[in-house]
């Protein structure tokens, strides 16, 4: 391909900055908010910090209640349903993505369009039935109880993109494996799965966000500020009583950073992982 | 199936049991109260459970919940035995928490409360709850601007007046609430509870002509006031007056001061403002009533009465609290009580929900100029008729348990045709394995999202009123499909909404694979700079969870100081578009927000199928001289599109039903105008008067639009992409 003209060049780098400095702005003003000692009133254009203070971190982070420090649990609680989360997901997608993929079996077809239809069901109504559930069985205001439910939301689409994945690894190998000697199960794990490395990493991501970011069943499932994640307590910052926008971008950062690392992380799988499967398939 | 259902029975059993053995320990008593205090509030609360402590060697742990979340999670959490010992909340929620079963009938109490307080937590000749403290509006004032606050409107006025101009407003409160309103409501002499209730008597009608020339016409009121705006407006010694409650007091880095409302000056009426009385309950179930009455009378009781008025700076109902000195300190405490004992406790009437969101639509309608007062306060007459007619005839379920038994025979029958084959049941028997590797998944989504679903599409059969349910048949989808309560055109309608849900997906997806397409074309170029930091860059607004920046971009439109309307100024004066007035301003605001969310996904998907797409062809069409727009069109497009297609697909589903946007950015506003089906469905099950049956009915067509779109897409394909 021709090297473009030296404007042209340039022109597509200055639109290029433009557009990144107005994707980033919002942003820019979640850093503003979380480092000004008093984040009231909007005020300006730049999002640049009438003044520098780490006290909105600093009471965000240092949260405690009589049994101790109360955001360290609050982060424990996310960080364990959300792994628990993408480790049931994966264990649940795969299985049935890679048997929906390789072995046509009657009512697999049907067994496709349900995993998909079950994304079009409206959250709202589901709410109350869930909570009576979980009740029933003892795992209300349980983080276990908490990350079934999250792993459920997420198989469809993990499903989804497993399926297209799978279909993409030649079937040869399997059946070199299965001369080997392989059991159906080992072949899974030895050969397959780490063929699909790029699509079982960005599966877990979506799974661990789903349930990092979650916040109306959080606050509806579980019982006390104990055994709230991180989305619960931010969003308690800002209620309909009054608004603490510092303590609450603060918290934003904070809970933002982890997943930006993930996805810078596996932003190289993200493009193979999200896409193959409807490319080649 | 069964297997796994009797287990995680037999495992609930278990975990029950246990509970209950740990229950009879000799353990020292721990109390839980639940309430929905922030800050001095709070803190008071605290303190009141160390002393009690102290004293008695009783724990009390008070655990705060989100003031949004609280009463939902009380309503679902008390009646099945998950809730506290003790609840905080307010005279008019108490009526519907005892039909419920979360509150007990308070004990012996020996207490004296101020006048009305203990009425207010009187129902059927019982008392429930302990009075704690009084909670209504005042006129607060900075005390350094104000010297001699004034009794009537007129002077409120011109004071006020005389303090505008230079960023700095007279008087700062939410002029579009009802509970705002409602002081000039009863200084005109309207109301809005009892028998004989007319939304479009003259009196409403002149007081909100009176609101609108406060709110607005005087300009000296700060637009779209939230709290913590009108919080930091007074802080900086922006806002001379602020008409609040005590809770607006709390924290303020100035001094303040209030007074009881002025009079209406036009009618010589008093402006009373609502009185709310909260109080401590001993909760339905609880583990330990008997300790937790004791606390709560404690806690009402003049001990706890002090450490609450002077921690938490509440208006006490008790009587012996100690007394308020004539100081700037107690001004405010002052005030409430004062006012406390004019003001017009807060109606428990059943339908005031209903007629407080007519009332509230009709305000907003004035207030931006919309409509006249007459105009609206007729169309606030007609809406709360509609809202608070009698819930749909009851209906036999007998036909329609016999047509549902039918239709799931049917689907059964339907499912199990292929059976007959006896190849089929042949190879079902040989490939028995293959259904394992699926099962783990089929179980949980079936035990986790089609039961709840199925749950709750079945309460769309039901009509539910102030706690009570009918069974009526097809009438909530009737009702919804023949528009019964309102014109095709009315916001309210079905069709209306789905037309804004279809035009909101339509033209997001649009935008975000335009955008996400033309972003990817670019980057993939070679000779593109740093390619790898601006395709890290440009997926941040993906990895940051919706709903924080959904937030902050509500903020970004604030009409006076939000970052939109200072950049729309280009470096000079901002601009001064209220964002949230009109139907395409608020749905622009929704759609860059969720533009920006979304591009990222179409990026990410765009640049993995370029990468399958050998660039020969493109090049080869380049020697031959066709331009950018033909080679893209004729060459790149046909390729792409069947790796698009299924994201597509996917994400026009997410957008259809993307409900953090629309709820947490225009809100509806104005009017409901640029609600989508999901979020019109959340309120009519939490915020109209809880219509779960009327919600469910909703969230039954909002699916079946979605699969016969599904089909479609299908179809259109020309492969299983739903």
């Amino acid at each position: 391909m021709r090297q473009p003209s030296q404007s042209r060049l340039i022109l597509t780098h200055v639109g290029l900055v433009v557009f990144t400095a107005l994707t980033l702005y919002p942003v820019l003003w979640v850093f503003r908010l979380a480092l000004e000692s008093d984040a009231g009133l909007g005020g300006g254009l730049l999002p640049i910090p009438r003044d520098v203070t780490l006290d909105n971190f600093r009471n965000v982070l240092g949260t405690t209640d009589s049994h101790g420090w109360l955001f360290g649990k609050q982060l424990f609680n996310s960080i364990f349903v959300s792994v628990l989360t993408a480790l049931m997901g994966l264990v649940l997608s795969a299985t049935a993505a890679y048997s929906l993929s390789r072995w046509d079996f009657p009512g697999r077809n049907r067994a496709i369009g349900a995993f998909l239809v079950t994304q079009m069901f409206p959250g709202v109504v589901m709410l109350i039935p869930i909570y009576i559930l979980l009740d029933k069985v003892g795992l209300l205001d349980s983080l276990l109880g908490l990350a079934l439910v999250y792993s459920t939301t997420s198989v469809p689409f993990s499903v989804w993109m497993l399926k297209g994945y799978f279909d993409t690894i030649p079937r040869a190998l399997e059946e070199a494996a299965a001369l080997d000697g392989c059991t159906r199960f080992q072949t899974f794990f030895t050969v397959i799965l780490p063929l699909a490395k790029p699509a079982l990493a960005v599966v877990a991501l979506f799974s661990f966000m789903t349930a990092w970011n979650e916040f109306i069943l959080a606050a509806t499932l579980m019982g006390d500020a104990r055994s709230y994640t991180l989305p619960v307590v931010l969003n308690g910052y800002v209620d309909e009583y009054g608004a603490d926008w510092g303590a609450f971008a603060a918290g934003a950062i904070i809970v933002s950073l982890p997943v930006m690392a993930l996805f810078f992380a596996l932003q190289r799988y993200f493009v193979e992982g999200l896409t193959a499967g409807s490319v080649k398939g | 199936m069964s297997r796994v259902k009797s287990l995680s029975v037999a495992l609930g059993l278990c975990l029950a049991a246990a509970g209950a053995v740990h229950a009879q320990d000799a353990a020292p008593v721990e109390l839980k109260l639940w309430h929905a205090y922030r800050d001095s509030e709070e803190q008071a609360l605290l303190e009141a459970a160390r002393v009690y402590k102290e004293q008695t060697g009783v724990q009390v742990t008070p655990i705060g919940i989100a003031f949004g979340a609280y009463s939902s999670k009380v309503e679902t959490a008390v009646p099945r035995g998950n809730g506290p010992d003790l609840l905080i909340g307010a005279h008019d929620v108490l009526s519907k928490w005892q039909r419920l079963g979360v509150v007990e009938p308070a004990g012996e109490d020996s207490t004296a409360y101020r006048a009305g307080a203990g009425a207010a937590l009187e129902l059927e000749g019982k008392r429930y709850g302990y009075p704690l403290a009084f909670k209504t509006l005042v006129l607060l004032y900075n005390p350094e601007l104000i010297q001699d606050p004034p009794t009537d409107t007129d002077a409120l006025l011109a004071a006020a007046k005389a303090h505008t101009g230079g960023g700095s407003f007279g008087l700062a409160y939410e002029a579009t609430a009802a509970y705002y309103f409602a002081p000039w409501m009863h200084g005109f002499g309207a109301k809005i509870s009892g028998d004989d209730v007319h939304l479009d008597s003259p009196e409403l009608i002149a007081a909100l002509a009176f609101a609108r020339r406060v709110g607005m016409d005087e300009g000296i009121v700060p637009k779209s006031p939230t709290s913590e705006l009108m919080g930091s407006l007074f802080d900086e010694g922006k806002a001379a007056f602020v008409i609040s409650g005590p809770w607006f007091a709390a924290g303020r880095k100035r001094a303040i001061a209030a007074i009881p409302l002025p009079t209406v000056s036009q009618t010589g009426l008093p402006a009373l403002p609502f009185l709310g009385v909260e109080g401590v309950f001993v909760a339905g179930q609880a583990k330990h009533p008997g300790e937790a009455a004791k606390f709560a009378a404690w806690l009402a009781g003049p001990e706890g009465a002090a450490i609450r008025q002077e921690l938490g700076g509440q208006a006490v109902a008790a009587k012996d609290a100690p007394p308020l000195p004539d100081t700037l300190e107690t001004s405010v405490i002052r005030a409430v009580l004062a006012q406390a004992e004019t003001a017009i406790l807060m109606p428990t009437d059943p339908q005031l929900p209903n007629v407080w969101e007519a009332l509230e639509d009709a305000l907003r309608k004035v207030m931006r100029g919309a409509a006249t007062p007459e105009e609206a306060a007729k169309g606030a007459e007609q809406y709360r008729k509609v809202l608070s007619r009698p819930p749909p005839e009851a209906a036999n379920p007998v036909p329609y348990v016999v047509i549902m038994v039918l239709v799931g025979l049917g689907a059964l029958v339907w499912l199990c045709l292929p059976l007959r084959d006896p190849n089929v049941r042949q190879e079902i028997k040989n490939k028995k394995v293959d259904y394992l590797w699926v099962f783990p998944a089929a179980v949980a989504m079936l035990a986790l999202v089609v039961v709840p679903f199925v749950a709750g599409a079945a309460v769309s059969l039901f009509a539910h009123s102030q706690g009570e349910w009918t069974f009526v048949g097809f009438s909530n989808f009737l009702n919804i499909v023949l528009s019964r309560d309102w014109p095709v055109t009315s916001p309210l309608s079905f069709y209306y909404t789905l037309v804004v849900t279809i035009l909101w997906t339509l033209t997001n997806v649009f935008l975000h694979v335009s955008i996400g397409m033309g972003l990817a074309l670019v980057l993939r170029e070679p000779w593109i700079r740093l390619r790898g930091v601006w395709r890290a860059l440009l997926i941040v607004p993906w990895a940051v969870p919706n709903y924080i920046t959904a937030l902050i971009w509500k903020m970004m439109f604030h009409v006076q100081y939000g970052a939109i309307n200072a950049l729309l100024g280009f470096g000079g004066e901002p601009a001064q578009i209220d964002w949230f007035s009109s139907f395409s301003m608020a749905f622009s605001a929704n759609l860059i927000t969720n533009t920006w969310l979304g591009f990222p996904f179409m990026m990410v998907v765009t640049l993995g199928a370029l990468q399958a797409i050998p660039r020969d062809l493109e090049e080869a069409a380049e020697l031959d001289g066709a331009g950018a727009w033909f080679r893209f069109r004729h060459v790149t497009w046909p390729l792409l599109k069947p790796a698009l297609l299924p994201a597509l697909v996917i994400g026009s589903v997410w957008t259809f039903n993307m409900f953090n946007v629309i709820y947490l950015v225009s809100g509806g506003q104005p009017d409901s105008s640029t609600e989508i089906l999901i979020s019109e469905a959340y309120r009519w099950a939490f915020k109209r008067d809880l219509r779960y049956g009327y919600a469910a009915a909703y969230a039954v067509l909002i699916f079946g639009v979605l699969f016969v779109y599904g089909r479609a897409a299908n179809k259109l394909a020309g492969k299983k992409v739903l």
